[in-house]
């Protein structure tokens, strides 16, 4: 993620100082990836030398404040019209981890995915306490509704790993049957025409109802 | 919201079973074949407990709705709910005891649309042999709280999707009912009004109802206390309690 175009952002809507950028895009990010101090420098340093933003005339012995400069307001601009580049995927370990898996002989995928899918619901679970803590989103505004909408996106994107690993599960036992005539995994499908358990009693309880 | 008007018999600390679910099986014949649609399962659910159940299609989670509610019995096993075995009952007993009991809420409302949403909320008490006066004032009281009362003398078809979905949730734990039994209640709905529904049915749990929600959704899922995974029948996994949201997030802020 681009630090320098929030940065840009926001000091398209005010001139502040190091301190204060950082602390404005934690509170709107709702501290999902805080910045360190260090950072919040280091980028305003960037940007000065690539004409950006400029310093302020100093006032005593207030920290230094930086403004945009007309190529900084245009990069802003630019930003904004601009869509976020997905074109070359970031590397992900999970599914670099499940394509392994599929792939190296002897590992229980079933396994594998079951033990992540536990994993990520219990991130949900926790990211939608969050939410159950905060207010309505309806009733939200200013930064609590942009942090309400970051923990969407956290929200949204772990139901979309759920789902891709309920399909990995799903694709992976569909071939393992197409190739064996046979589950392949431990708590794989059971054949619904197991006939291995005695069944006097059963038939004759289902007729209760 | 307001749960001091809630008061579920038998329920009204916090943590007595509402349900229990012991080793309970259910298979159906087909021909010559035995279809295992649940296969020794145990759960209890708890008063304030929200539980949700996922697992593809045909994986049994409908079957376990049904043995919840008391709308079919075990084939071997046994349902506990409310303190009734409902295989011990006929068909009448396990009747009352889902009447008094159980509430269901589906996708599609299931209201009476010639009703509004008062006289839809009132009707199973009325059934169950309660005057048209009491049932009225339970029907409003459980309106208050989902947060509806001004749909009290609305008809089906005068309101949106979400507020249908309210109302369905107040005639499911109307009265004395402290189990909610929801089977993809938010499916019809947009993302927005399917979690003020899932808001709800959280308030009311938290207001000491125990619920089962049947869900494809691990968005929603998450509202729950615990997720149990149903696959051909059995149980393949349980996610427990959540780890404390302070571990999450919550790092450099001050909220």
């Amino acid at each position: 993620m681009s630090i320098k175009s929030a940065f840009l952002a926001l000091l398209s809507e005010r001139p502040m100082h190091g301190y204060q950028l950082r602390q404005e895009f934690d509170s709107r990010t709702g501290g999902t990836w805080p910045l360190n101090i260090g950072q919040a420098y280091t980028t305003l340093q960037r940007l000065e030398r690539d004409g950006l933003v400029q310093p302020l005339p100093a006032e005593g012995d207030a920290p230094e404040t930086f403004a945009l400069t007309d190529k900084g307001q245009a990069e802003t601009e630019q930003w904004w019209h601009a869509p976020v580049q997905r074109d070359a995927p970031s590397r992900d370990e999970l599914s670099i981890k499940l394509a392994l898996a599929v792939t190296i002989p002897g590992v229980d995928v079933s396994e594998v995915i079951q033990i992540q899918r536990t994993e990520t619901l219990k991130t949900l679970r926790s990211y939608t306490q969050l939410k159950r803590s905060a207010a309505a989103p309806h009733e939200a505004a200013g930064t609590d509704l942009a942090w309400l909408l970051v923990l969407d996106s956290l929200i949204f994107k772990a139901e979309a790993e759920v789902r891709w690993l309920d399909h990995v599960e799903g694709t992976v036992i569909q071939s393992a049957q197409r190739d064996t005539g046979a589950p392949a995994q431990r708590n794989a499908a059971t054949p619904r025409t197991d006939l291995s358990a005695p069944t006097a009693a059963s038939s004759t309880a289902g007729r209760q109802r | 919201m307001n749960p001091t008007t809630f008061r579920p018999v038998n329920t009204k600390v916090h943590g007595t079973p509402v349900l229990r679910i012991n080793a309970a099986s259910r298979y159906y014949r087909d021909g010559d074949a035995e279809i295992r649609a649940l296969d020794e399962i145990n759960l209890t659910v708890h008063a304030g407990e929200f539980v949700a159940v996922m697992g593809p299609s045909g994986s049994g989670k409908s079957t376990l709705l049904s043995l919840a509610g008391a709308l079919d019995t075990p084939t071997r096993g046994e349902v506990v709910l409310a303190g009734a075995n409902i295989s011990a009952l006929n068909a009448t007993g396990r009747a009352a005891v889902r009447r008094r009991h159980a509430g269901f809420v589906f996708q599609d409302y299931n209201l009476v649309p010639a009703l509004t949403a008062a006289e839809n909320i009132a009707l199973p008490l009325e059934l169950d042999g309660m005057s048209v006066r009491q049932a009225r004032r339970a029907a409003r009281a459980a309106l208050i709280d989902v947060d509806a009362v001004e749909l009290t003398d609305r008809f089906p078809d005068q309101m949106s999707g979400g507020q249908r979905q309210r109302v369905a949730i107040a005639r499911a734990l109307v009265g004395e009912r402290s189990l909610l039994l929801a089977d993809e209640p938010t499916g019809a709905l947009d993302t927005n009004t399917g979690e003020t529904i899932m808001r709800v049915l959280r308030a009311r749990i938290d207001a000491g109802a125990a619920g089962i929600l049947v869900t494809h959704d691990a968005r929603h899922a998450a509202w729950a206390d615990r997720t149990v995974f149903l696959r051909d029948g059995r149980v393949t996994d349980e996610t427990g309690t959540a780890a404390a949201p302070d571990d999450l997030l919550l790092r450099g802020t001050a909220r």
